[in-house]
């Protein structure tokens, strides 16, 4: 008997494991399918109601004809804010557990602090907000409360991206630079800070996508239904594009299709360009890593 | 003149020393911001919710009574059972759809794909992880409900099926990210060491890999549980408005986030009715806290050993 002919038993085997990587290959495929149908879906539907009218002018009749153009405009703001106060802190927390804090259980108790602000429900931020921000600091429903409630929100995506790119930051840049008699501040701000400066703002892009994107925070802290004019300040309020999409699909009564599809399109659109735009820098930071 | 100048840089090393302590405060007060924004979000929404708490909660209704009637007149009733239950239902279908999806893509990509393939598959997952809550809400509205009223002859297609396949849809990123990161964490050793033995891909997958990464696997449904239960938007656009007990998957549920979201704006402040959405508001950051923490400590106690 030939010594290396296959046995019945390592032919089975060998189809055992292709009957697994197909099975594998399909429920992965079936996870990629939605996506892809569902954009599809929104592409064909809403790309008619496209056009610089759609996104430049204003809602009329009710929010069924017009366009988003404050609701554009609000989300620049909301993102705009929250972004100005979710950036330093997260920031400058990520520098405080990778360049001060010793590794013991207080870092351990702020890790498992970001983790559950992380994990809190939105609608439960967005109490939070009407608590805190809207009645006890007497902002009233404004952008300030709105993108206030964003930023506590979207700070665990901050501090996260920023601690991971600042750990790649090598030890001995730092070594080198303490001896030189440098202090810790003047180490970090001149040498570990300027080499981490990319991978940073790849976590500050995807803060901006996750803040675009949400609606249950700011539901009762700063958004409109409905205003007919644009926000001056931070203490008025705004529209959303998140909100009005909400609006126009749950509230409000014959609206046309290529509105809602047109509506979900552009916010889609926005979120995913964003992120692409943090993915694809994040490769590319990735390609021309020099150490 | 010499004194002068040694006296001046003593200045300006002061002023640098006193400007590097002051930074240093700030930076450690950032360094806390999370714990103090994780406290305040509890101790806000309970001072909003605390009279509620203290004077009219009933607990045997609260948890036990299946009727929310809040703007009754004579009827008053604050049980949550069945908002829980809402919650509850979609949540647990969602997982059944998501867990062995979401564990079967986390290992295609972790152990079956390679180079380009598993490139993009990443890509894709985080793109589906980046779609906004509302968007989902929008799908189900328009896309899935007519698609359920025809596949299963339902006289409505808001309901726990749509939503759970929603919730499926939006938690399984999170499975697969984690899920991944715990497979990986698996010394290539074990790999080595079974392939040597002559072990088929397959057999090192199923006899190796998951259970070394169980914890790990373990802690991602956690946090896809997580990110389900706290799930808003979403839920409040596909599950129908119904405040009942299911009894079947194509019935409309009411979930604990979507009665916040769809009462809060008509409570009048400082009602009875406000302070007992704030309440539930309490529940639900306990409810979380808990399957977060455990995720963590989960994912910790794999670390260590």
């Amino acid at each position: 008997m030939n010594p290396f002919s296959q046995s019945s038993r390592s032919r089975s085997l060998r189809r055992t494991q292709g009957v697994a990587r197909a099975v594998f290959f399909c429920v992965t495929l079936l996870l990629v399918i939605p996506i892809v149908a569902i954009i599809g879906m929104l592409l064909l539907r809403g790309a008619p109601a496209l056009s610089a009218e759609f996104l430049f002018s204003e809602p009329l009749r009710g929010m069924t004809a017009g366009g988003i153009f404050p609701a554009l405009v609000g989300t620049l703001w909301l993102v705009g804010v929250s972004l100005a106060v979710a950036a330093p802190i997260g920031v400058l927390a990520a520098v405080y557990l990778n360049e001060y804090a010793r590794e013991g259980w207080f870092t351990r108790i702020i890790h498992l602090a970001i983790v559950n602000l992380a994990g809190v429900p939105s609608i439960v931020h967005a109490l939070f907000g009407v608590g805190a921000f809207v009645l006890f600091l007497g902002m009233g429903t404004s952008i300030l409360a709105a993108s206030l409630t964003l930023a506590v929100m979207t700070l665990p995506v901050i501090i996260a991206s920023t601690k991971e790119a600042l750990s790649a930051v090598p030890t001995a840049f730092r070594e080198a630079c303490w001896s030189l008699g440098a202090t810790r501040w003047q180490t970090v701000r001149r040498v570990v800070l300027p080499n981490a400066i990319s991978g940073i703002l790849t976590g500050v892009i995807l803060q901006v996508a996750r803040a675009a994107g949400e609606t249950a925070p700011i539901l009762f802290t700063g958004a409109a239904f409905f205003l007919p004019f644009l926000p001056q300040s931070v203490h008025d309020q705004c529209m959303a594009l998140s909100m009005h999409l909400f609006v126009i699909t749950t509230q409000v009564p014959n609206v046309s299709q290529a509105m809602t599809y047109g509506t979900a399109l552009v916010l889609l659109g926005v979120v995913l360009m964003v992120n692409a735009t943090s993915i694809a820098f994040r490769y590319y930071l990735r390609r021309r890593k020099r150490w | 003149m010499s004194s002068r100048r040694v006296a001046r840089a003593g200045l300006r090393l002061r002023t640098e020393r006193l400007l590097e302590v002051a930074i240093e405060v700030v930076i450690r007060l950032c360094g806390v911001s999370a714990i103090l924004f994780v406290v305040a979000i509890f101790l806000f929404i309970f001072r909003e919710g605390k009279d509620f708490v203290l004077d009219s909660l009933k607990p045997g209704e609260f948890f036990l009574s299946p009727e929310w009637y809040p703007d009754s007149v004579e009827h008053k009733r604050y049980g949550t059972l069945a908002l829980v239950a809402g919650t509850a239902s979609v949540t647990i279908l969602a997982m059944l759809i998501a867990v062995p999806f979401g564990l079967g893509a986390a290992i295609y990509v972790a152990e079956f794909s390679s180079g380009r393939t598993r490139e993009v598959l990443k890509v894709v997952i985080e793109l589906l992880a980046a779609i906004p809550s509302v968007v989902w809400g929008f799908i189900g509205m328009l896309i899935l409900n007519p698609l359920i009223i025809q596949l299963f002859d339902a006289p409505v297609g808001l309901n726990v099926l749509n939503g759970a396949l929603i919730l499926a849809l939006m938690s399984v990123p999170v499975i697969v990210s984690i899920g991944e990161d715990a497979l990986k964490a698996v010394p290539d050793s074990y790999r080595e060491a079974a392939e040597a033995l002559g072990a088929t891909r397959w057999q090192v997958v199923y006899r190796v890999l998951l259970p070394a990464a169980r914890s790990g696997l373990l802690a991602a449904v956690l946090l896809g549980v997580g990110r389900a239960i706290g799930e808003t938007m979403a839920v409040l656009m596909s599950t129908g408005h119904a405040v009942k007990i299911p009894t079947s998957p194509l019935d409309s549920v009411r979930t604990l986030t979507a009665t916040i979201a769809a009462e809060l704006g008509e409570a009048p402040r400082g009602s009875e009715h406000y302070r007992a959405l704030f309440t539930i508001g309490m529940l639900l950051f306990v409810i979380t806290f808990v399957v977060n923490l455990t995720a963590d400590l989960v994912i910790k106690g794999v670390r260590r050993r």
